[in-house]
């Protein structure tokens, strides 16, 4: 009997989602005034200045792509898609985390989601934007992209609806536009405090009108509420249909190494996997710089751990069957591509890949680390440039060398792919600088949930 | 109908315990055209105010519905009617092709038409409303907790409506102008 109290003691000493001692006000003081009584730092504005060169460099890079065309890229035939197509899938994996956290986990009813769910659905919506640039400026001819959407138009045609890459279309936009309007709903009702909490004219009138004039009515909360739990329950299987479609870009394809079954799945888990990642290598900077350990406290790191070594593991399965597979089917163009990853000329990112997205995460095994912000920060680095090698062994290997060996070839990627892909770093960081700067990055009405005193007592 | 200067009465409390006890109470005693305000989510309050009808599900029904509706039928009008292209033979309506397509529009329907619907349904944007005339209620989005009795409730009395919401021991009561 003894033991079994102890047990339990044991498992409530985890780490709170919210430091005691905080109150309905104190909560909203300390979240807006990091965005309307702050003096921005120095450290901000350096920060901000190197993400925005990057960005610019992106756009150089893009422009001169614009004027010479696609041939100033490495890629060649066969490897048609390079580095615009790994990044895209890369980028776009990073935007699951977001969603997850602020649907799958509200459905799950996590609560300790409430103090990471606003700036994972940030940087979601910026991945996104940095994954889109790559297959439209990929198309070769960005400013006739819009052929790739249905509307009537003279040349009598309509898309090709029987192809994965409208499919494609269809639901990164979609995941755009979900992820948006779920964010900026989420907003609302932190943009009406900071419209109440401000002193200056032009940020109450700012705030006031992307407020709406909300007011906090009951029957606005209901309908607020109804409307949160639907729209996250409408962007649950969106999420997974996302990189499930993203996968059969490959799986549709005949191209050994691409067409298996497995990929939806393992592309799914791929995507939370280096999600997490970026969540933390944003918010273990994040809470030391702006004092937020009381908020985004020692059991997010822990639980974002958990669950990067949970999704590590599905891939780590996707890896062995992908192996098995080319071993067991007995197609020897499966079990040529096994053998080229083992032996062939890019081996040295195949076992890098596996260093990476297999070794490194378990070290999650280990509490001390997963409480650790210095290890975590480096274990998470490891993952997300695992997971772009993952992409890149995907798009790169099984297209260098495929049926007939007259058309092997090699793919080098030039100084233009590095610069546009460094760039979508540098424009995803800046965008993700200015979020932090003027909209509050947790949801302030969402932490006042979580405190004790807004428990309504029975009379 | 009687014309009234005044918008309402309006009490603050300290705590959402206290709010949803003064609303259920206010309820009772016969007010109909009432209204809470907190800074955060009440599960109990909408309740206790007799608000209970919420068309925000059914609108993102329909929205749902028109998308994938639409969706399925404009791929099929497209890839079957005005523009079939025969690759191998398969047929035009290659259903299973459509799938994807069709599950998409499904969701960017259905969440468009929850958000605005659930706006639409609030009479968001509404930047001016009398509420805000009162200074105290900036409080409404910080730490504080107001019920609010409209004048145009029939049981409204200047006099007995501000002594009823008095026993109910408030922080504070403000005259709402109109």
């Amino acid at each position: 009997m003894a033991d079994r109290v102890d047990d339990v003691e044991v498992a409530n000493r985890r780490a709170p989602v919210i430091e005691p001692g905080y109150t309905f006000g104190t909560v909203t003081d300390k979240i807006s005034a990091i965005v309307l009584k702050r003096p921005t730092s120095t450290g901000w504005f350096i920060g901000f200045g190197i993400a925005f060169m990057l960005t610019m460099m992106m756009l150089f890079a893009i422009g001169y792509l614009v004027v010479k065309g696609t041939g100033i890229w490495g890629i060649n035939i066969p490897i048609g898609w390079g580095f615009a197509i790994v990044n895209f899938v890369w980028w776009i994996g990073i935007g699951h985390a977001g969603t997850l956290i602020s649907a799958i986990l509200l459905l799950l009813r996590q609560s300790w989601r409430n103090s990471i769910n606003r700036f994972a659905e940030a940087m979601t919506l910026f991945a996104v934007a940095a994954a889109g640039i790559f297959p439209l400026i990929h198309t070769g001819r960005p400013w006739l992209a819009y052929w790739l959407f249905p509307y009537p138009n003279t040349m009598n045609y309509w898309p090709q609806f029987r192809s994965p890459l409208l499919w494609d279309v269809f639901a990164v936009s979609t995941y755009f536009t979900i992820s948006l309007l779920f964010w900026f709903v989420g907003l609302i009702p932190d943009l009406a405090t900071l419209r109440d909490r401000s002193e200056n004219r032009w940020a109450q009138m700012i705030y006031g009108m992307l407020a709406m004039g909300w007011r906090g009515s009951a029957r606005h909360w209901h309908r607020y509420e109804t409307m949160y739990l639907l729209l996250a329950g409408l962007a649950t299987p969106l999420v997974l249909s996302v990189h499930t479609v993203v996968s059969f870009d490959f799986a549709i394809a005949i191209v050994p190494g691409w067409h298996t079954t497995i990929f939806p799945p393992y592309f799914v888990a791929g995507a939370i996997y280096s999600g997490f990642a970026m969540v933390l290598m944003l918010a273990i900077p994040i809470r030391k710089i702006y004092g937020l350990e009381d908020f985004i406290t020692d059991r997010h790191l822990q639980n974002s751990a958990k669950v990067m070594l949970a999704t590590g593991w599905i891939v780590a399965y996707g890896y062995g069957m992908e192996a098995f597979m080319g071993w067991y089917s007995g197609n020897r163009y499966d079990s040529f591509l096994l053998w080229n990853r083992l032996h062939g000329p890019y081996q040295f990112f195949y076992y890098l890949l596996l260093i990476c997205n297999i070794g490194s995460p378990q070290l999650l095994w280990i509490r001390k680390l997963r409480t650790n912000s210095f290890g975590l920060f480096m274990v998470s680095f490891v993952i997300l440039v695992g997971m772009w090698l993952e992409r890149f062994v995907i798009v790169v290997m099984s297209l260098h060398r495929d049926f007939l060996n007259s058309s092997w070839g090699m793919y080098y990627p030039t100084r233009w792919d590095w610069m546009t892909y460094i760039g979508t770093i540098g424009m995803f960081l800046a965008a993700m600088f200015l979020f932090v700067r003027i909209l509050p990055m947790i949801s302030i009405f969402e932490m006042r949930t979580l405190l004790p005193e807004a428990e309504v007592k029975a009379e | 109908m009687k014309t009234t200067p005044t918008y309402g009465i309006m009490a603050e409390f300290d705590s959402a315990s206290d709010l949803v006890a003064a609303a259920r109470k206010t309820h009772e005693a016969g007010y109909r055209k009432i209204d809470a305000y907190s800074p955060f989510p009440v599960e109990e309050l909408a309740e206790a105010i007799g608000f209970h009808k919420n068309g925000v599900p059914l609108v993102t029904l329909i929205g749902a519905l028109i998308g994938g509706i639409s969706g399925y039928l404009m791929q099929y009008w497209m890839a079957a009617i005005s523009y079939p292209i025969n690759v191998g033979g398969r047929p035009f309506h290659s259903w299973p092709a459509f799938i994807v397509v069709t599950f998409e529009m499904t969701i960017l329907f259905g969440g468009i038409a929850a958000v605005f619907g659930m706006l639409a349904l609030n009479g968001l944007p509404m930047p001016y409303h009398p509420v805000f005339n009162v200074p105290r209620f900036a409080m409404a989005t910080k730490d504080r907790f107001f019920l609010i009795v409209f004048s145009s409730d029939p049981k409204y009395n200047p006099t007995d409506t501000r002594r009823f919401l008095e026993g109910l021991k408030p922080r504070s009561i403000s005259e709402v102008p109109s």
